[in-house]
Formats: C-alpha cells, structure tokens, sequence
C-alpha cells in the first residue's frame, strides 16, 4: 500500500484538544503531531494530562474541543472500537484483557487475526503460551506482553503505549523496546509515554511535552535533550507567595530512636529493599512519579497488604500488620487522597471524627456522648472544619471532607501519620491549612510520612524527602535543596541532577536500562 | 521462536482441558447421579415414569434458570422472571382458547416476541437510567404482574393440545421424557450459536470487566439490553411451558425469580458475573428437583423439606469456594 505524498505527511495530527471534568481542567489545548515511521515520546510530570490525552485519541473519554487528523482525515472518535478501525491502538497501563475469558475469546473480541498474533508472541519469546488459558490466572508481566501483541497484531496506524514497561521484568523491557525501535523508519508510528528517560533516550526520536494541560514544546531526541524536556515539564518556576509555616530547624536525630523505621521492604515487582525512618516531630516526603510502587508503600505501612520482605519497627519494636486495625493499635494512621474510601459518606461530621475511638468492637455499652462531644468539638476547631452542612459529610467540599479524616486521628491524639497525596483536588486555602496542620502536628511529636504528587509541597512541609523510582528509594533530598527542578530530577531518575548514594544510583541505572545484575530477582516474577 | 505448532493438541488434552475448566458442572453431575442412585433406594419402582414426570416437572424452572444465568453472566440480575412468565403464560392461554393449531402456533411466535420486548425493556431501563438491575427489575416485576392480573383476573385459558402434548410423554424410547428433547434442542438452538458469536463473548466481558470490555471494543449497553432480551425469550418459553404443562394460564408469578437464582447459583455461575454458562444450572434445577421429589416421598414435612433444602443449597456452596481457594492456591 501507498501511503498519500501530498497533502500532509503527518500520520496523526491532534490540535487544540481540551477536556475538562467539572471546575478540574485537564487539557487545555493539548496538541500532538507524529510523523509516520516516528516513535513519538509524550512527556509530562503528574497530572500533566498524558493519560487524558491518550484516552481521548483512542475515544474512551470525549474531548470539550479539538481536531484529531489521521493519514490526512480528520476522525471523530467515540468509542476505542471506532479508534480501532480509524487506525489507534492503544495499550493502557493497565491490561484491558478480560479476566474471565481465555485469551482466544479476547482475541475474538477485538477481532484480532491469530497468525499475527502469535508471530508477535513468538518475538517476545512467549510462543508456548496456552490460548485457552484464562486472562485471570496468568501473571501480570504475561497479560501486559499479551495486551502488545494483540495491539501489534492489529497493525494500526499509530500505536500508544501508556507506560508499557512498567510491570516488566528487565528482560522483556529491553525485548520489547527493541520491537518498539525497530518500527522506526516504516509506515506506522507509535506515541510512547514511559517515566524511564533512558527509555525515552534510546527509542525515541521526537518528544512533545504536556504541563499543565497543553503542549509545552517538541523537542529532538537527541543526547542531552533530557534537559530540555524537564526545564520544558518544569516551567517557569514562579515564586510562590505562599507563607511557610513556622518551624524550628529540626534537633538533631543523633541516638534517638526514630518513630517509623521501615528496613529492606520488598514486595514482588514492586518494591525493592525499601529503608528509611521517620523520627518524632519530623515530616518525611515521599517523592514518586506515579506508579513507582508508593502506593504498594503506603498500603504496606497501613496495614492493608503484607510484605515479602523486609521489617518495620514502630518505637524500636518490630510489627507485623495483618489489618490496618494493627497498625492503628499502635499508633500508624492513614490519610488517604481518595475521601470516599475513608468517610462514612452519609452521616454526620460527629459521627465520622468519633468512628475510630467508639467502633472498638470489644468495648461494650454505650458510647459516653460528652466525652465524645468534646473530643469532636476540639478537632472541629483545631482544623478549622466548616461543618454548617455537618449532617451528612458527602455535601461537605472537598477541603473539608480532607479535614474531617485528619480530624478522626487528631482527635484520638495522633503518634504517627500516613498521608498519601492528602491535598488532591483540594483548594489552595485549604491546601494551607493541612500544610500548617501537619508541621503542628509535627512540632506536637508526631511522626509523618507524606507522599505527595505536587512537587512544591515538599519544601513547605517536609524536613527531608526521599525519592522512589522503580520500587526503590534512589535519593534521599534535604528540605534545604528539595526545589522542583531537583526533585524532578531525581524522581526520573536522571545522575546530573540531585547527589545521589552511588551504588543506589548504579543499581537502578542497570535495572532501568535492563542490566544482567537484576536479572536474577525479576526473573522469578514472570515464571511465577 | 518454532513452537507454533505445539499447540495443536491433540483430542485427549482438549478434553482433559475442558473437564479442568468445568469441575463445578461435572461435579454437579456426579452429585446428580448420586441423588438419582439415592431416589432408586428409597423408591426401588422409580424408572421410566418417574424420569417423564421428572422432565415435565423440570421444564418451566429450567428455562427461567436459563434466562437468569444469561443476564448474570452479563453482570445483571433479573427479578422480573417469575412474573415475565405468568404474564406470557396467561397471554398465550387466553389467546389460544378455542382456536386451531395454526393459530397456536401464530400465538407462540407472538408470545416469544413479547419476551423479547420485555426483556429487551428491562434490559433498556437499567441502561438508560443507571439504576441497578435490581431495582429496575423489581420494579418491572410488579409491572408484569399486574399487567397479567389485567389480561386474565384467574386462572383459565386453554392450550393448544399440541403444545400440551409436547410437554409430557417420552419419544423413542420410554427413557426419553419429550419435555426434556424440547428443553436440549431449545436452549441448543439458541445457546450454542449463541456462545459461539461475538454477542456472547461479549457478555461474558460485560459481566467479567466493564473498563476491559470497553476497551476492547465492546458496545457495553447495547450488550446488556441484549442479554436481557434473550433472557425474556427464555423466560416466555417459560411461560408456555407452563401454559403446556398445566393447560392454562395463571396470572400470579410462582416462585420461580427465587428458585431460579439460587439455580444459577448452584449451577456454578457467578453472581460477580462473568462465569459460568447454563448447562451447569440446568443439571441443578433437575437436583433441587429430585430433592424436592425425595423430601415428598419420604414424607418429611413440607417445611423441613424446604429447610433441608436450603441447607443443601448453602452446603454445596461452601464446599465449592473452599474447594475453588485450594485450586488457586
């Protein structure tokens, strides 16, 4: 088949594209322009709007505005299976492969062709692998390669892959970026997102950066070009008027015993010899570009998922969690983005602050009303609550819902205090206030851990950071040097940036760009 | 990279892979066999009639069982069968009476495309409003209901004696109950090709995972509203067979929206959705059947029978999960 000379020579030409949900804006004229035979990286820190962008080319989400051109005709897409036939395939980072089905369905169901699709499963090195089996019982790492090949099978015009290699084992990132690179030069074209700059680096020849929603700039890949794609991601770093909290510089940890001490957690393909510690009165950030294995962290120390490995100690004693109401009996509380999983969303501010301290089942009789009124009454005030709609929580904003979880564990005198992005899609004023709470609570004795995904959190509320990328800690960053531009650095895992440990920054170098000494540990995980 | 070939298996690994993947129906069948063993104990003259009578009596729960495990496999539930029949039945006792074969059987194309309207309005319902299935089809139970309660205030009508005919006495051999041939051929007619297409793929991936089912392409609600309407042509055989196996129409719903789901349940689909298929509930609407049978004959009281059975129900359900947690271990 020939491909049309004239008109335009761009495979996929998107412009313009804008989607918003609700007062959120998660696109403001994004643009997107690839060339065929190109593989085209798409680039942008969190919430920078890769993901929407992608679903929106591939038609699971509807765009507010925008023009999408493919091969010179300009599509509308309302479903992934009219995406499919316009020539977009997408593999998302999650697999979309039924569980219940076997794999032969699933091809049935995209109406994939089986010859292809085996051949492209033989290239990966999958080629005995049982169709009748069903998409729930294989490993994730099987079900990921299974997505690409059906994609591959398909033979679309422009293929998106939305971090592909994240759930794989070193040997089958470097199989599959080798695939990936070969399609260069043909007649189709494939938009690559991945975290991994030495990805990027080694398969990519153009880059379009997204911030905040729209298109920043397009950038050659070439060596160094790093650089420019994170002052590109980065921006113009305005000075924030944002006033600091108030903070002592911290006593020295010398000889006292941290509060949290996590040593050499591991949890299969996820996280990797995970250790820190958390000392009273000290605020520890988490930094993590999505899906480095924070959530896995966070869920670990919560007590809702066991470890493979590794100790944690809370006031020098070791624990074991086997439900978050252990990790609550000694003090590890959560605070979690996601309100709707941690409120009781139909009854009373009252109720919802009151619930950890009156809900131990093996206390009997009845709950003392005043006791618990004046618990309530105080967190109420210390956090600032708007309760005026305080008799059922869901008709709270979302800033006060925020607070209403802090205030359950503040009431009950808080020791030690999980927060995982506890300012998502909160306002800015009450953004401020969870940053003074927590610094209060900080000076008050409390331990806490804060994962954040806003960068600039880090230096108003942390004392120090540490930084996760493919499961392990890579960095550890004072509040001192913790600015945006290193943080990012050192969260893409990029040497010139922040001082990293050395051998910590050889190891995930390896890993990253698929070196034999990691091999090994990985390995296990697609067998298994 | 040569192994292409390997995976032509051979017919005995196929077989061997289709038993793994359906223990819980072949299990069903082994327990059928012991109930069968256990009935021939306790009635030594139980054999031909009893078998014939066991086939008329299975036929009405038996497609409404269908039509429930198509719509759970799709992830919905429909609480609207029982009354689905009842209206059906009375509609085709009612126009039937007095009038020729060929009227008759003008009347049973009728009947069945008024299942598939109901169902298909169920089915649009839960689509359109977003309201669980439960609700809608509780609420489309009553609607049923009463519409059946307008065509026909009691009990009455007549069935074409063709119809009749087809619901008791055995073919070629006296082993062979007609009720059950018409139940096999029925459900094979429409089911096999069925479970063959894309369609039915597709509500295995609507019950199994919406986001993946959408992302694969799949129209999620026009599958829906068509699992509910191949589950209202199943539920109108229904209610012929009902009209065929008593000779008249009844406007009130018997206890068949319960009955059915718990033979879903026992015949190894999920309620999550997604599993299963309907082999699997048909043996155990012939095993809630011969218990029943078996609980009559002994001469147990009517409510330690009932009992008895929703203890075995429970039993069975336990010993599967335990047994399905070993396996995934």
């Amino acid at each position: 088949m020939t491909i049309a000379t004239a008109t335009t020579d761009l495979m996929l030409e998107a412009t313009g594209i804008s989607k918003t949900y609700g007062a959120v804006v998660a696109l403001k004229s994004a643009s997107l322009a690839v060339r065929p035979g190109e593989v085209h990286a798409l680039m942008g820190a969190n919430g920078a709007g890769k993901s929407t962008l992608v679903k929106i080319l591939t038609g699971a989400v509807h765009p507010d505005a925008g023009r999408i051109v493919v091969r010179g005709r300009e599509r509308t897409v309302h479903s992934p299976a009219e995406a499919r036939r316009g020539g977009l395939v997408s593999v998302y980072q999650d697999p979309s492969l039924i569980p219940d089905l076997d794999i032969r369905a699933n091809l049935r169901l995209t109406e994939t062709p089986l010859e292809p699709f085996r051949h492209w499963l033989a290239e990966f090195g999958l080629a005995d692998l049982d169709l009748s089996s069903r998409a729930r019982r294989l490993p994730l790492a099987s079900l990921r390669i299974i997505d690409l090949a059906r994609a591959l099978a398909i033979e679309p015009d422009v293929l998106m892959l939305d971090e592909m290699t994240a759930a794989l084992p070193a040997n089958l990132t470097e199989r599959v970026l080798e695939i990936v690179g070969n399609m260069r030069g043909g007649d189709r074209s494939v938009v690559f997102i991945s975290h991994r700059m030495s990805e990027i680096g080694s398969v990519c020849d153009r880059a379009t950066v997204l911030r905040e929603g729209e298109t920043v700039g397009v950038v050659d890949v070439t060596a160094g070009s790093e650089e420019r794609i994170v002052d590109l991601m980065l921006g113009q770093i305005v000075d924030q008027a944002i006033p600091q909290a108030k903070r002592e510089e911290r006593r020295t940890t010398n000889g006292e015993r941290p509060r949290l001490a996590v040593q050499g957690l591991g949890l299969d393909a996820k996280l990797y010899d995970v250790s820190f510690d958390v000392h009273p009165g000290e605020v520890l950030g988490v930094v993590a570009l999505e899906g480095q294995g924070q959530d896995e962290l966070f869920e670990i120390l919560a007590g809702s998922r066991r470890p493979s490995g590794g100790q944690i100690f809370v006031d020098g004693t070791g624990v074991s969690f086997h439900h978050p109401a252990d990790a609550i009996r000694v003090g590890v509380v959560y605070v979690g983005a996601d309100r709707a999983q941690a409120l009781l969303m139909q009854r009373s501010v009252r109720e919802n602050i009151a619930v950890p301290f009156t809900a131990h089942l093996g206390r009997w009789g009845l709950i003392d009303l005043t006791r618990e009124r004046r618990i309530v009454d105080e967190a109420v005030r210390r956090l600032q609550i708007d309760a005026r709609a305080g008799n059922e929580v869901r008709r709270l904003s979302g800033g006060n819902q925020q607070k209403v979880t802090i205030a359950r564990w503040v009431a009950g005198g808080v020791r030690t205090m999980l927060c995982f992005d506890p300012t998502r899609g909160i306002d800015i004023r009450t953004k401020q206030q969870i940053y003074v709470l927590l610094r209060e609570l900080a000076e008050a004795g409390a331990a806490v851990l804060l994962y954040t995904s806003e960068l600039k959190e880090v230096q108003l509320v942390c004392d120090r950071a540490i930084v996760i990328f493919g499961g392990r800690v890579v960095a550890e960053v004072d509040r001192a040097d913790a600015d945006e531009a290193t943080l990012l650095r050192a969260a893409y895992h990029l040497q010139s940036g922040a001082a990293l440990p050395e051998q910590l920054a050889a190891s995930a170098a390896e890993m990253a760009t698929g070196g034999p000494t990691t091999g090994t540990t990985e390995e296990r995980v697609v067998s298994a | 990279m040569t192994a292409l070939a390997a995976t032509n298996a051979r017919p005995t690994v196929e077989l061997a892979a289709w038993a793994r993947r359906n223990t819980w129906t072949l299990g069903l069948l082994l327990l059928l066999v012991l109930l069968l063993a256990f009935t021939k104990t306790i009635q030594p003259n139980y054999g031909a009639f009893g078998i014939q009578g066991l086939g008329t009596s299975i036929m009405p729960l038996a497609f409404a069982t269908v039509a429930q495990a198509i719509v759970v496999i799709a992830g919905g539930i429909d609480l609207s069968i029982g009354s689905m029949m009842a209206l059906t039945s009375v509609v085709a006792a009612t126009l039937m009476q007095g009038q020729g074969d060929a009227f008759g059987l003008a009347v049973v194309a009728g009947v069945l495309l008024l299942g598939i309207l109901l169902g298909a309005i169920n089915g649009a319902l839960v689509v359109s409003t977003r309201v669980p299935d439960i609700i809608v089809t509780l609420a489309t139970f009553y609607v049923w209901a009463g519409l059946a309660l307008l065509v026909r205030a009691a009990p009455g009508g007549a069935a074409s004696p063709w119809l009749m005919s087809l619901a008791s006495g055995p073919l070629f051999s006296e082993w062979l109950p007609k009720a059950a041939i018409v139940l096999v051929v029925v459900v094979a007619v429409v089911w096999i090709p069925l479970a063959r297409s894309r369609l039915g793929v597709s509500f295995y991936a609507v019950g199994s995972d919406q986001l993946a089912a959408f992302r694969s392409g799949v129209a999620i609600g026009r599958t829906k509203v068509a699992a509910y309407a191949i589950a209202g042509l199943f539920g109108a055989v229904a209610g012929l067979s009902l009209t065929a196996s008593t000779g008249i129409g009844t406007p009130v719903p018997g206890p068949y929206t319960l009955q059915s789901v718990a033979a879903v349940v026992l015949g190894g689909v999920s309620l999550a959705g997604g599993r299963g298929g309907v082999l699997g509930p048909i043996i155990a609407v012939i095993v809630l059947q011969l218990i029943q049978n078996d609980t009559t004959f002994l001469g147990i009281d009517p409510n330690y029978a009932l009992v008895i059975q929703g203890v075995i129900l429970v039993g069975v359900l336990i010993l599967g999960s335990i047994l399905e947690s070993r396996r995934a271990d």
